[in-house]
């Protein structure tokens, strides 16, 4: 009798702990095992426990084994690839040089040899500050273009005619401009940032539903009041799609600048590993830009999850 | 007595592709203050296009409107207006919804404590006192149009236009909404104008029932005046033979009258 009632008290209380449907498989499950648990006179609450950890286990192998089975044949392919080309490190010389490396990741040797730290700071430094300038130009202009008819007609041909330009292409001017290297790779990457921003904020502003813009008009909002309570917030997300397009690009397109450019970044690491022949750098290089940038996008995805409402 | 609104030989023509298509012609309508005038026709028939003409929405391409003595130029807060998919900011709380045009309207000669006691004040008058600091997306369908009669009235317009303000409504919460509205309506001793397809709704809360022709080139057909006691009560009215005869009307007008064939 007592354990009847005792897990009839224990299944509301399991239930709130987790979400949605998963949880309501669980409660049931739950349930037929503690009837079951009344004959066999064990106690219910440890069954419970021990079907809810078979679960997560079970969600948890679902979630990781996918991507680990992926990973690892991604290192087998790498691993015979190294075996049949001479001078291609295989993973366990990679894994070994990387350890290395991380070990002391901030150390000084002169300008030219820095640790890996440092590397990705300055190049994520020249994304930043060209970046920077480009949302402090683009995202004024791409409201200005998305509001005003004649400004988006002025604009719009120049723009569908510098955009489909390779950055790089603007180095040389840059360089020619600025008269040193490291504002060269900064204005770079400015020019590459500057377009998804622009064009992103000015298809947000143009597509900020009619009914919206009609609730300004019978509420005869000011041109400030629609644009704080109206246009921003409207557009945001189209803005925050834009932000994540162009640091994408920013980093894409940074290693070949500073390739290009020299002095200290991650770009400039790797040419510079390449002139001392040292493969294993590179291949470290090359996940070190791929992490680097996933974690970029990650935190711009959360960011602009924040700030996306719901249509209703 | 003067009327609040006038409608003079008003014309609507818009520039398509195909060319220009005539929405409206030769529409003339006075409205008095306290009235409530239902806009009723077939979809397509240019009730829309005639409650947009008054809320200043978009201007007429031949003859005028007078809102108040002045000619209507352009929106203006003496104008409320419900949209039918109520139009609330997603961003911004229901409060704060309301709150916008509240200061509006009054921003310059009230204080903040006033200002948000008439915003408290709209919204209990709808019923919704209790979602107040809810979003848009976390409300029913029914309470965001609540949302959006509050902030209309809020704004103590002259003139309160409503597009099909219960078209997107279940039947039952279109009901008590129009409960809520008679309600409000006979509190606050509103001119109202609204567009519905609903027979029933129009007889229930107008004064007049405008019935408009099909278009294009739709005009006023016929106008019925309801001379029914206020404040109604549907449930009485529901065996009111006089309550039957108007809904005929309308509906003779509608499906006998100007029946659209190609439905």
């Amino acid at each position: 009798m007592t354990t009847a009632s005792m897990s009839i008290s224990s299944i509301p209380d399991a239930a709130p702990e987790k979400t949605a449907a998963s949880s309501r498989e669980k409660t049931v499950e739950a349930a037929v095992e503690s009837i079951a648990a009344n004959d066999a006179s064990v106690a219910p609450a440890a069954r419970i426990v021990r079907a809810r950890l078979r679960d997560g286990f079970s969600v948890f192998v679902r979630a990781v084994l996918p991507p680990a089975i992926g990973l690892a044949l991604l290192v087998g392919i790498w691993a015979i690839v190294s075996m049949k080309t001479p001078g291609f490190p295989s993973p366990l010389k990679t894994w070994q040089a990387a350890v290395i490396i991380f070990s002391d990741p901030f150390y000084v040797n002169g300008p030219n040899d820095q640790g890996i730290g440092w590397n990705i700071m300055s190049s994520l430094k020249r994304v930043l500050v060209g970046f920077g300038y480009a949302a402090a130009v683009g995202i004024p202009l791409g409201f200005a273009i998305g509001r005003f008819k004649f400004l988006s007609a002025m604009i719009e041909p120049i723009i569908s005619l510098l955009r489909p330009v390779s950055p790089l292409a603007w180095l040389p001017i840059g360089l020619l401009v600025f008269k040193r290297a490291d504002p060269a790779a900064t204005w770079t990457i400015f020019i590459c940032s500057i377009w998804p921003m622009i064009i992103n904020t000015a298809v947000g502003v143009q597509r900020v539903p009619q009914d919206y813009m009609n609730v300004a008009r019978v509420l005869n909002l000011s041109e400030m009041k629609i644009l704080t309570k109206i246009l921003f917030p409207a557009v945001l997300p189209y803005m925050l799609t834009g932000i994540r397009l162009s640091i994408g690009t920013a980093w894409l397109v940074i290693v070949a600048a500073e390739m290009l450019t020299g002095g200290v970044g991650i770009g400039f690491w790797v040419w510079d590993e390449w002139n001392n022949l040292k493969v294993e750098h590179i291949v470290i290089a090359i996940f070190v830009i791929g992490i680097v940038g996933l974690l970029l996008e990650m935190l711009l995805i959360q960011i602009a999850r924040r700030f996306s409402y719901e249509h209703s | 007595m003067k009327p609040l609104v006038q409608v003079q030989d008003v014309g609507m023509r818009f520039d398509t592709k195909k060319g220009s298509f005539i929405a409206l012609r030769d529409v003339n309508l006075d409205i008095s203050e306290g009235e409530v005038v239902t806009l009723i026709g077939h979809s397509g028939c240019g009730k829309s296009t005639l409650l947009n003409l008054i809320a200043g929405l978009t201007l007429p391409t031949d003859g005028g409107l007078i809102c108040n003595g002045r000619e209507i130029s352009g929106p203006g807060p003496e104008r409320g207006v419900v949209f039918q998919n109520h139009s609330l900011l997603p961003w911004l709380s229901c409060f704060d919804n309301v709150m916008l045009a509240v200061e509006r309207v009054f921003g310059a000669k009230e204080g903040k404590a006033k200002l948000k006691a008439r915003t408290t004040a709209a919204l209990e008058m709808v019923h919704m006192e209790h979602a107040m600091n809810k979003f848009p997306h976390e409300v029913s369908g029914g309470m965001k149009q609540r949302v959006g009669i509050a902030r209309a009235f809020a704004m103590e317009p002259k003139i309160l236009l409503m597009d099909e303000p219960f078209g997107a409504l279940d039947a039952l919460t279109r009901a008590s909404l129009q409960d809520e509205l008679i309600g409000v309506m006979g509190k606050t001793g509103a001119t109202v104008v609204m567009v519905t397809h609903d027979v029933d709704e129009a007889v229930l809360l107008s004064d007049r029932v405008v019935m408009m022709t099909n278009g294009p080139a739709a005009t006023i057909g016929e106008i019925l005046e309801v001379r029914l006691e206020k404040p109604r009560n549907r449930l009485r009215l529901a065996h009111d033979p006089q309550f039957a005869e108007y809904r005929a009307s309308i509906l003779e007008f509608l499906y006998q009258k100007q029946l659209k064939h190609a439905a």
